[in-house]
């Protein structure tokens, strides 16, 4: 390590000193040696149809980041959230590759060609309404302080289910959410860093952090509401119902926005789940359309 | 992407004339300073000077490098300095500062037989 030719030499931990940093040296299989059976007494569709629900939670978030790409006021945060959106496609990834494997395809397959993957198949070739991502992750950016607000809200909701998810009966659930809590608590603590500054910032900048709370808070009607499919797998012990993470999803923000200087706005009431159903607004068949298109367009495409 | 616009892209730190500048001057994004950013990795032994970037505070500099600079699994340790904070020696000091070890050749220990045991030679 005395006579690195370059400076990254000495961060090369593995390839016996090629110096392949670049692409990258060390990495982990969050998936080696998982069992992948489903476990006993658990309907292969309902874990599935779960699988779905969390992994189009990362999809769709990850592709609202995305936009920022470009656009970001900075170009280290143009990075930051570039990376927080690469870390919850890896989790879409995983979670969709699970739904595929457990049968849960829904008319994907009658568009996607044999040679897509299944996950590629559940991303590109599914319509708004097979999606089962919530509102708060389909809503629109806004402004750089409502898109951190956002992303402080759906991380800290996400976080919750992850940490208690690491219990699950499923090892694919288990191991998934082991990896995603450490990305994930990182998101938390970015978002949170941006959230106190801008509240506690300049006025204009604490009156848009402001703001975006305002406009971000009524998207939590459609959080913790279960579905019957996660009311049946929490009681298997496969899943994690949202109701039970909603006091620390509060008692999280609400320290994060009193120390910001942000009012909390009213708390919404649960509204019967409409993301989880199918039930979306246009911007999530637009977001789509911008995600889908070339897949659909040229279906063979490599990149 | 309609949403994702300039405005709203370079709003949220405000630049403009209305803001107060006084007496607590508000840093604007013009403002960041410049931090320099040193990495060691899994197996490194020391920190390695691996570029700088800008960032509002040291706590967000230590938060950017861990994004620009170890996102491919690069580091286990980050240290940030501001930039502005390094004294540096002077380019036209150059000869007198460092011409004079040149022809030192016996402040080399290459004389002597170095046993094979010793690590880091």
């Amino acid at each position: 390590m005395a006579h690195e030719e370059t400076v990254y030499d000495a961060l090369d931990s593995a390839h016996g000193g090629e110096g392949q940093w670049a692409f990258g040296t060390g990495f982990d299989d969050p998936l080696a040696g998982v069992d992948t059976t489903v476990p006993d007494g658990v309907d292969p569709a309902d874990l599935g149809a779960y699988c779905l629900m969390l992994g189009d939670d990362a999809l769709v978030l990850a592709q609202r980041l995305t936009q920022w790409v470009t656009a970001a006021p900075e170009l280290e945060e143009e990075v930051a959230v570039g990376n927080i959106a690469l870390d919850l496609l890896g989790q879409a990834r995983l979670l969709l590759a699970r739904a595929g494997s457990a049968g849960v395809l829904g008319r994907s397959r009658e568009r996607a060609s044999a040679t897509i993957p299944d996950e590629d198949a559940l991303a590109y070739f599914r319509d708004a309404d097979e999606f089962r991502s919530t509102g708060l992750v389909a809503a629109p950016n806004g402004d750089f302080a409502r898109t951190l607000v956002r992303l402080l809200v759906a991380a800290t909701v996400r976080l919750a289910v992850f940490a208690r998810l690491r219990e699950s009966r499923d090892p694919v659930l288990a191991a998934v959410a082991a990896k995603g809590v450490h990305e994930l608590a990182y998101h938390r603590d970015h978002a949170a860093r941006w959230v106190l500054r801008l509240g506690d910032g300049t006025p204009e900048s604490h009156r848009r952090a402001q703001a975006g709370v305002d406009a971000v808070w009524p998207l939590l009607a459609d959080v913790f509401s279960p579905t019957d499919v996660e009311s049946r797998l929490a009681v298997a012990g496969v899943a994690v119902d949202p109701a039970t993470v909603r006091d620390e999803v509060v008692g999280v923000l609400t320290q994060v926005l009193d120390r910001a200087t942000l009012r909390v706005p009213g708390w919404p009431a649960d509204a019967p789940p409409r993301g989880r159903a199918g039930a979306h607004g246009p911007e999530l068949a637009e977001l789509l359309g911008t995600l889908q298109g070339l897949a659909r367009q040229h279906p063979a495409a490599t990149w | 992407m309609s949403e994702v616009t300039a405005e709203g892209g370079h709003g949220a730190v405000p630049t403009g004339p209305e803001v107060p500048v006084a007496p607590e001057r508000a840093v604007s994004r013009r403002d960041w300073p410049l931090y320099e950013v040193f990495v060691r990795g899994k197996r490194g032994l020391n920190h390695v000077h691996v570029g700088s970037l800008h960032a509002p505070d040291d706590e967000m500099a230590v938060h950017a490098a861990r994004d620009v600079y170890t996102r491919r699994n690069e580091g286990v340790s980050i240290w940030v300095v501001r930039a502005a904070d390094i004294t540096a020696s002077s380019p036209d000091e150059k000869d007198p500062l460092f011409a004079p070890s040149g022809d030192k050749v016996y402040r080399h220990p290459t004389f002597y037989e170095i046993p094979e045991n010793v690590p880091h030679m």
